[in-house]
């Protein structure tokens, strides 16, 4: 544990920099757009900021993602019941906005991954969250229950039915889409 | 795990690619945070400074090898002062103003930084 403020501010910041990338992620995919992802980013951080010595103390020696993405996923909820709405636009609209990079322009022409993306933002929250989490992110089934609060065990079923769900649905539009 | 499945999977994660963050978010935050700092410091006084400590203190080694943002950050303080009796008069109190201020600096920090 660091002693001091200036070993403490030393470790935030090196927390920072390793994981500035996945809670952008997470914000995009949750908020669809880069504007409000900044916006939420930038809250993730400062909170966790605040509550960054007790969290270190509690973590014992594990790692700290899950509990980033835990902010992240509980000021999103916030996000959506102060403005109550839903994100303005599916993922592929985010676009619009300038980014030096943007999910659009990789699926670009493979109408398979953007019936994905469609897909995933019509998932239930709990579904699409895990998805983003495994998927965007690269966390495992431990980090994932940690970051949700829930079992690990719990969390393998919820992946499992969050692809299955989605499998069907964009195997589904597939089949319509080929029915004219 | 059937190959149908794996293949599934594959197209997910490359669906789910990760996103990067603009090159510059680092720079804003900066801004925003530091500017946030000083101006607490001058009209929110006590305003939940002591439980955030200093937040210059670990995003600054963060923003370290962004050039630029202390120019961004003198002009980004300097506008949001200049709003400051106005904020005060149509805020109904302490929590008030300091949100008002905050939508000011996040404002501020947009207009003069790139790319946003």
């Amino acid at each position: 544990m660091p002693t001091n403020k200036a070993e403490l501010d030393a470790r935030f910041s090196e927390l920072y920099r390793q994981h500035v990338r996945d809670v952008y992620s997470y914000s995009y995919y949750r908020v669809g757009n880069h504007h409000d992802a900044e916006d939420l980013t930038e809250q993730t951080f400062l909170q966790a900021y605040r509550h960054f010595e007790r969290a270190l103390r509690e973590s014992n020696g594990r790692p700290l993602r899950p509990w980033l993405i835990r902010i992240a996923h509980n000021l999103a909820a916030n996000f959506y019941r102060d403005r109550s709405r839903k994100p303005e636009s599916a993922i592929e609209d985010a676009g619009l906005i300038s980014a030096p990079h943007t999910t659009e322009a990789l699926v670009e022409g493979r109408e398979e991954l953007k019936a994905i993306l469609e897909g995933v933002s019509h998932l239930p929250d709990d579904r699409r969250e895990a998805l983003i989490m495994r998927f965007a992110l690269g966390m495992d089934n431990r980090e994932i229950a940690r970051a949700l609060g829930r079992t690990d065990g719990a969390t393998k079923v919820l992946l499992h039915r969050a692809i299955r769900q989605l499998e069907g649905m964009v195997s589904a539009n597939g089949s319509e889409g080929s029915g004219g | 795990m059937s190959s149908g499945v794996t293949d599934f999977e594959a197209l997910l994660r490359e669906a789910l690619t990760p996103v990067d963050p603009p090159e510059d978010l680092t720079a804003r935050m900066e801004v925003r945070l530091v500017s946030l700092t000083e101006l607490a410091q001058e009209e929110l006084e006590s305003w939940e400074l002591s439980a955030m400590r200093d937040p210059r203190n670990w995003v600054r080694p963060a923003a370290a090898v962004v050039i630029g943002a202390g120019a961004g950050t003198a002009l980004v303080v300097l506008r949001v002062r200049s709003r400051h009796r106005t904020r005060k008069q149509q805020s109904s109190g302490p929590l008030e103003l300091a949100h008002k201020t905050l939508q000011d600096i996040a404002v501020e920090a947009r207009h003069i930084l790139p790319n946003r």
